[in-house]
């Protein structure tokens, strides 16, 4: 609808249409840009390229850090996900459907991730595990252990958000007419509750994933000799050289996150959740 | 199918009424409707009926059976939800099986009674269809076999036709009527449209407020209302306060004589004359008991509305449009005319200002 051009544009419509084309480029030219690059034959980035060529993704494949920091990264991710999903959405539903005193108190605690720096957050996490360590006397700075705790930070917030939206629009009475045909309260929530929080809890899965798995600020204080996540590892790389292996790796996350987007989508229509 | 019985019953929120000392029974295969404004506690006797509000104080019971305590999926009701509540990711057989399968029937015996239940609202060939993908007529259809296919002890109606357009409603106001005799249904509706009230239930309440103002078959609410609230509310009505002058005659506070036989059983603080238009006869001239003078004339196609004005009191008769030549036909605003009716039908009642 955007592109069809039919008949004559008012110059609101024309100056809306151009806008929005050139959001979506600012938003997309970094992303092409950085997937391009990573084909460039050269080593210092000039247009145009003297050859295309894959030895940036073959010196990334020889480096160990990076395919140890995805498969760290992706254990991250996995975890955190695990555990803050389902812990959110046990919040999403105290918050919603609870009936006590201080649930708005509750929602913005859980929220408050979102609206913290991730570096602040991070250097408070440290300081909290080395803390922790001399009381409990046990690792937790630069143990997998401890990366995933800090990140089930990221995934509570973005599924309370989304649980939350989700359950407020639900109708009440598809459960009442559940429990009216015979289903008790646990039926209820089994049958009839949770298949219609569904979409709202696989966004949920589907963006505490991606905010794990991409994190850098919050995770670079916590990471240790061997867990090390692979935004910290291309950092890492970064202060060494600077040649599009990054660029390789990075299309590589790229297609990742956008591979996982398009696989939860054909289970839930994301547009309609987000 | 069961008795329903509800004893003063009462639900308070916080201080506000909702429901106030209710007393009704549902007599076995009845139909029962609750008639009455937006907020008069329709709804709330409903939900305490199917046990979704635990009521303040009295009781409901099935047959006898105290179910007051009893949650709501162990009362047996079948209730069909003003917005349907249909289950948005299960079919329509699905949702029609669902209550068969909290039964423990199994897969075999549930498909056979899911089919004759959609066979019973026409819907066999939608059976698979998503909630979504029926239209609002054929979505109350699926509302209502899967609530009868469990064969309910009560059956519990709230608005179920106030999401359909007209048209469809009078259809399924019969097929709804139809299948209730027909499976000889206890029924509790919730309605506050009067049409659907009269048309369809054998007795009705009219509630206001939280308290029932009136119980009785739509004939005798709509001939022999209480009060000026319930007469207005099941039908058009004149409402002139006034006093009894004598045993013959109603004086209205402007002063107009209006005919009208005590026949006994008036409420003492009977302080208003309630007539339906439909029963007032018009002559033209002034050679009647009650003239007066022709302010407006509607045509509302099969009959015709006459205002007719005495001093600053107005009253309103409905007759069958009159064919050219009757001698209604000529008649004109301004005209003088006398109004005449039958001393037995005008009631008496309290009108309490509100
Ligand atoms: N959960 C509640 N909390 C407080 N007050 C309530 C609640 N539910 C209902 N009420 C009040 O109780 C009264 C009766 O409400 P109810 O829903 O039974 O009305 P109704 O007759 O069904 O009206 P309508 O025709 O508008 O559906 C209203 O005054 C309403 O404001
Ligand atoms: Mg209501």
């Amino acid at each position: 609808m955007l592109f069809r051009f039919t008949g004559q544009l008012s110059f609101g419509q024309f100056a809306v249409r151009t806008l929005i084309v050139v959001a979506y480029a600012v938003i997309f030219a970094p992303v092409v840009m950085i997937v391009v690059t990573s084909f460039f034959a050269q080593e210092i980035v000039s247009f145009p390229p003297p050859g295309l060529s894959l030895k940036w993704y073959a010196n990334a494949l020889s480096k160990p850090e990076f395919l140890r920091g995805l498969v760290t990264s992706f254990q991250v991710a996995l975890l955190a996900t695990a555990i803050g999903v389902p812990l959110g959405t046990a919040a999403a539903l105290a918050i919603v459907r609870g009936e006590f005193r201080g649930r708005q108190a509750l929602s913005s605690f859980l929220l408050a991730p979102l609206a913290v720096p991730g570096v602040v957050a991070g250097s408070g996490l440290y300081m909290f595990y080395v803390l922790a360590e001399d009381l409990l006397d046990r690792d937790i700075k630069a143990t997998t252990e401890g990366l995933v705790a800090a990140h089930t930070l990221l995934a509570i917030p973005w599924t309370v958000r989304l649980v939350v939206a989700s359950l407020q629009g639900l109708d009440r009475a598809a459960e009442e007419a559940a429990a009216n045909l015979g289903a008790s309260p646990f039926t209820v929530f089994r049958r009839i509750t949770l298949p219609m929080m569904r979409s709202g809890i696989v966004a949920a899965a589907m963006f505490s994933f991606i905010q794990s798995f991409e994190n850098l600020d919050l995770s670079m204080l916590l990471v240790g000799p061997g867990r090390i996540t692979l935004p910290v590892a291309m950092l890492n790389y970064l202060e060494f050289r600077i040649d599009p292996t990054l660029a390789a790796v990075a299309t590589v996350q790229i297609m990742l996150v956008g591979l996982l987007m398009v696989v939860t989508d054909r289970f839930v229509k994301l547009s309609r959740v987000v | 199918m069961a008795q329903l019985i509800i004893e003063k019953l009462t639900k308070r929120f916080g201080t506000s009424i909702g429901v106030e000392g209710l007393d009704l029974s549902v007599n076995e295969g009845e139909l029962v409707a609750l008639l009455g404004p937006s907020g008069c506690g329709k709804t709330t006797t409903l939900r305490m009926v199917a046990g979704f509000l635990p009521p303040t104080s009295g009781r409901v019971l099935f047959d006898r059976e105290d179910v007051t305590q009893l949650p709501a999926y162990k009362r047996a009701t079948g209730m069909v939800f003003q917005s349907y509540a249909l289950f948005p990711h299960m079919s329509a057989a699905d949702n029609v099986g669902f209550g068969l399968e909290m039964r423990g029937l199994n897969a075999a015996e549930r498909k056979t009674k899911i089919e004759e239940a959609l066979k019973l609202v026409r819907l066999s060939h939608l059976a698979d269809r998503l909630p979504r993908q029926l239209s609002g007529g054929q979505q109350q259809r699926v509302a209502l076999a899967r609530a009868l296919v469990i064969n309910p002890r009560i059956f519990l109606l709230d608005e179920p036709l106030s999401n359909l357009d007209a048209k469809l409603r009078a259809e399924v106001r019969l097929e709804i009527r139809a299948l209730q005799q027909r499976l000889g249904l206890t029924t509790l509706m919730v309605t506050h449209d009067r049409e659907e009230a009269l048309t369809m239930a054998d007795r009705l309440v009219v509630m206001e407020g939280g308290r029932v103002r009136q119980i009785g078959t739509p004939q005798e609410l709509y001939d022999s209302p209480v009060d000026a609230f319930v007469a207005d509310f099941v039908g058009r009505c004149n409402i002139l306060p006034g006093r009894r002058a004598d045993e013959r005659q109603f004086r209205t506070s402007g002063g107009l004589l209006l005919p009208v036989d005590v026949i006994g059983g008036e409420r003492d603080d009977a302080n208003a004359f309630a007539l339906r238009p439909e029963r007032i006869d018009i002559v033209p001239g002034d050679a009647g008991e009650v003239r007066g003078r022709v302010q407006a004339i509607t045509y509302m196609g099969a009959q015709t509305e006459y205002v007719v004005a005495f001093g600053d009191e107005t009253l309103v008769a409905v007759r069958p449009t009159p064919d050219a030549g009757e001698p209604l036909a000529a008649l004109k605003p301004n005209d003088s005319v006398s109004l005449q009716w039958d001393r037995k039908v005008p009631r008496l009642v309290p009108q309490t200002s509100s």
